[in-house]
Order: structure tokens, then sequence, then C-alpha cells
């Protein structure tokens, strides 16, 4: 009878709240906490995301969760999404298997409208799971090198252990006249690399501030202080793109829990630019 | 060949670019070039801090030692300063400082510049302001470090 159920519903579920069912097609380890997960449509597909917008994945009799979207089906074949389980939701989307079926909503919001670097030095920088919202920029700015000027990637995490996509990264590291440096927090036996904050990478750039495009993702404290130093430095705030992260239910406008002043941070963002969202971060509690 | 002065060498350091002229000529009469291969030391942990660094090339890691082996705390980078135990008793080395890469650093000797500090009180003032920016901006770098920014957070 399950099959029948299954053949009733609807090819494209009708709106933006009804879930698509996908499958998981394959589960990649990438930390102690975190996964990446691939999906293949069961049900016709979302529309293909941009880099940097998010969807709402559903765990059956657990709940939705925002995520945003680590692969993009038009690039890779599949939809991905990197998890770090925090709570029951992501604790759930962690846990499963190919062949695990979830519900998709999708995908919303603004990307980070990569082209609109073309021309220019893109500069990079993420911090923690902010890696993967900004993983499909990376390889799109990488499989189009010859669009762009110089490029850095710069990525902070809290220890060697907690960095996403380890192998993907030495393959940046490969790509030609490509600036990639990593830092983390607090170092573990072994570690080689760089130790501090992900704003001491930003000195000796080979990128020029002034003709750079700026994708900058991570916690909001390290975005703000990234944001700031990348525009003290000498960049264009409008050309400096940070990606906010809010309290997402409907995820379309409707129930104002992603608020941030005059922004519906669900449809409005989650990228914004940093003259947009310098005033609104900057707002205390009083 | 082309050599570079000492003095320029320094007033190239962005580190140092908000002193004047003046300040640059006479700590350039307390420094001489340096090249540390990997794995040698720049200071080791309670030894005086006879001199402090400004890191031309190359990296150098902040460590402490320990019975499982060196904990390295903070990497510094070419264009930063390195040491300033020199200008506070009992002026000697809080840490090991070991080079990571060949790093190339102009060295400083510090009972020459304490001496000019202490003679020419406002190029000292210089000088102290220019170092408690640079700790300044350690410690604010620090604090964010401490808010484990990339641990848990509260999510869904």
């Amino acid at each position: 009878m399950a099959a029948d159920v299954a053949t009733a519903v609807p090819a494209r579920p009708a709106g933006p709240m009804v879930p698509v069912r996908y499958r998981v097609t394959a589960r990649h380890q990438d930390t102690a906490d975190s996964v990446t997960l691939s999906l293949m449509p069961i049900d016709e597909p979302i529309d293909d995301p941009e880099p940097g917008q998010f969807t709402m994945l559903y765990v059956f009799g657990v709940g939705e969760v925002p995520i945003s979207v680590s692969g993009c089906p038009s690039r890779e074949g599949v939809l991905m999404h990197s998890v770090r389980a925090v709570g029951a939701i992501s604790r759930a989307l962690c846990r499963l298997e190919p062949g695990s079926a979830l519900g998709v909503r999708g995908p919303f919001g603004v990307g980070w409208d990569v082209s609109s670097a073309e021309g220019s030095d893109v500069l990079i920088v993420a911090g923690g799971i902010g890696l993967a919202p900004l993983r499909p920029v990376i390889r799109e700015v990488l499989a189009g090198r010859e669009r762009f000027g110089r490029v850095a990637i710069l990525i902070g995490a809290r220890t060697p252990d907690a960095l996403l996509y380890t192998e993907e990264i030495e393959q940046w590291r490969a790509v030609p006249d490509v600036h990639v440096e990593i830092t983390v927090d607090a170092a573990t036996q072994g570690w080689t690399g760089n130790v501090g904050v992900v704003t001491t990478l930003l000195e000796g750039l080979p990128t020029t501030p002034t003709s750079t495009t700026a994708f900058v993702c991570g916690p909001e404290v390290m975005m703000r202080v990234v944001a700031r130093d990348i525009v003290e430095s000498g960049a264009d705030a409008s050309k400096v793109r940070i990606s906010l992260e809010r309290n997402f239910q409907c995820a379309v406008r409707q129930c104002g829990h992603c608020q941030l002043g005059p922004l519906f941070v669900c449809a409005d963002g989650p990228v914004v630019s940093w003259t947009k969202a310098a005033g609104l971060l900057a707002v205390r509690r009083w | 060949m082309n050599l570079t002065s000492i003095r320029d060498l320094l007033a190239a350091q962005p580190v140092l670019l908000d002193l004047e002229p003046a300040d640059i000529d006479l700590m350039a009469g307390c420094a001489h070039n340096q090249v540390f291969e990997p794995g040698t030391f720049l200071a080791h942990e309670d030894e005086p801090a006879n001199h402090f660094y400004v890191l031309r090339e190359g990296k150098v890691a902040i460590e402490l030692h320990s019975a499982t082996g060196p904990l390295l705390i903070e990497t510094i980078g070419s264009g930063d300063l390195v040491g300033w135990s020199w200008l506070f008793p009992p002026n000697r080395w809080a840490f090991d400082v070991e080079a990571v890469a060949t790093t190339k650093a102009i060295v400083i000797d510090a009972w020459c510049l304490r001496d000019k500090c202490e003679t020419d009180p406002a190029f000292g003032y210089r000088v102290m302001k220019r170092f408690a920016q640079v700790m300044v901006d350690r410690l604010q770098m620090t604090r964010l470090r401490l808010l484990d920014l990339y641990g848990a957070g509260n999510g869904r």
C-alpha cells in the first residue's frame, strides 16, 4: 500500500511550502560532526539553486532545517548539502544513510551572484561550516579561472580536525595562481600550518583591495571583523558580501522569524552586501 | 648587485609605517639582518629578551614546550613584530619562538633601543605606542579565539 501512496503524490508539489521528496545517494563524513549529503530527486526536482541559496531540508518525523547548498546540480549532477550536527534535526540529517528519503523545499533567498565578480580580483574568506556555502563559489571561480583576476581563498577552522573538504582544498591549492591559506584557532600535534584568527591571513594578499569582490561566510562575529578589515583595506563595501544566518522557518517572507531590521533575511538574503549589513549588525541590545 | 640598506628595509615594513623617518634612523642603528632556517629558534622561554624581530619574510611559531612536545600557540608571518618582553621587566621571553619556514628577520638589539628610548622620551613614547598597538591587536585576536566562534552553536 505504501507504493500506492507514493504514486499518489503529485509529480511537483504545489507551492513553496510543500517539500519535494529526494533520496540520499551518497554520504561523506567530512569531520567528526559534519557530513556532506548528495541528493537526487524522487519527484520532479526543485529549481536549480544558485551558489549561496539555501533549502529547507525536512527529516520526516523530526523536523525541518535551513541548509545552504554546497553543490549545485547544474555543476555536480546532484544537489549537495554539508550539514553540521548541532541540534536534533541536523543530527538526524547527519545520520541519514544512502537510500534514505527526505523532503526538500526551495531554493530560497539571494545567492552570491558570482558572475558579478568577473573581471575583478576575488577574495573568499570562510570560517568553520561557512566554507560549505562558499564551496560552489570556489568551484565556479576555479572552473572559469580566466574570467577573474587574482584569487585568494582564506579558510579558518577551530582545529585541524574540523577542516571541511581537506582533499578538495589540496586540489584548489594545485590550481596555478590561486592563493590558498588555512588557519586554525587551536593546533593539534603535528599541525604545521597557521595558528590564529582568520583576519591574520588578510595581510599580504595578492589581491588588490580596490578591485576586489569579497565573499565572506562564517560565524557572524567573524564576518563582522573580516568585512570591516577588508573595507578598511580599501575595498568597496558594496562588493563585500556576507551570508547571514537567521532563524529561517517559512523561508518565504511570511512568518517574520528571520527579520533583521527591514530585511526578511530568508528572501532579501542570506547573501547581502556589507553596505546593507554593516548598519544592521551594529544594532545592539539596550 | 643592488643592496638595500637596513634603514630602507625597516622603513618598508608596514608595521613601522607610522614611525617618523628620524625614528627609523634611530632604530636602524640598532638593527641587523638575519635568516632563520626552519627548526631554528629566534627565542627561548625564560631566556633574556635581548632582541625583538621584524619579520620580512617567512613564518614563526610562538610555542610553549611541554612533556608531550611543543604546544603551538600562534603563528606570525611576514610584516609583523615578534617580541615585546624586552620592553618590560623582567625582560625575559615568555615563550619559545621557532622558525617554521625560512624566515628573514630584522633583528633589533633591545639594549641599544632601550637606551635610545630613555635618552629621547618622545621617541620612546612613539615606539611604545607602536608596540601597544601590536599588543592590542594580538589581545583582540586572542579574545576572538577564546570565544570559540566555530564551536557548537545553538542550532536545530
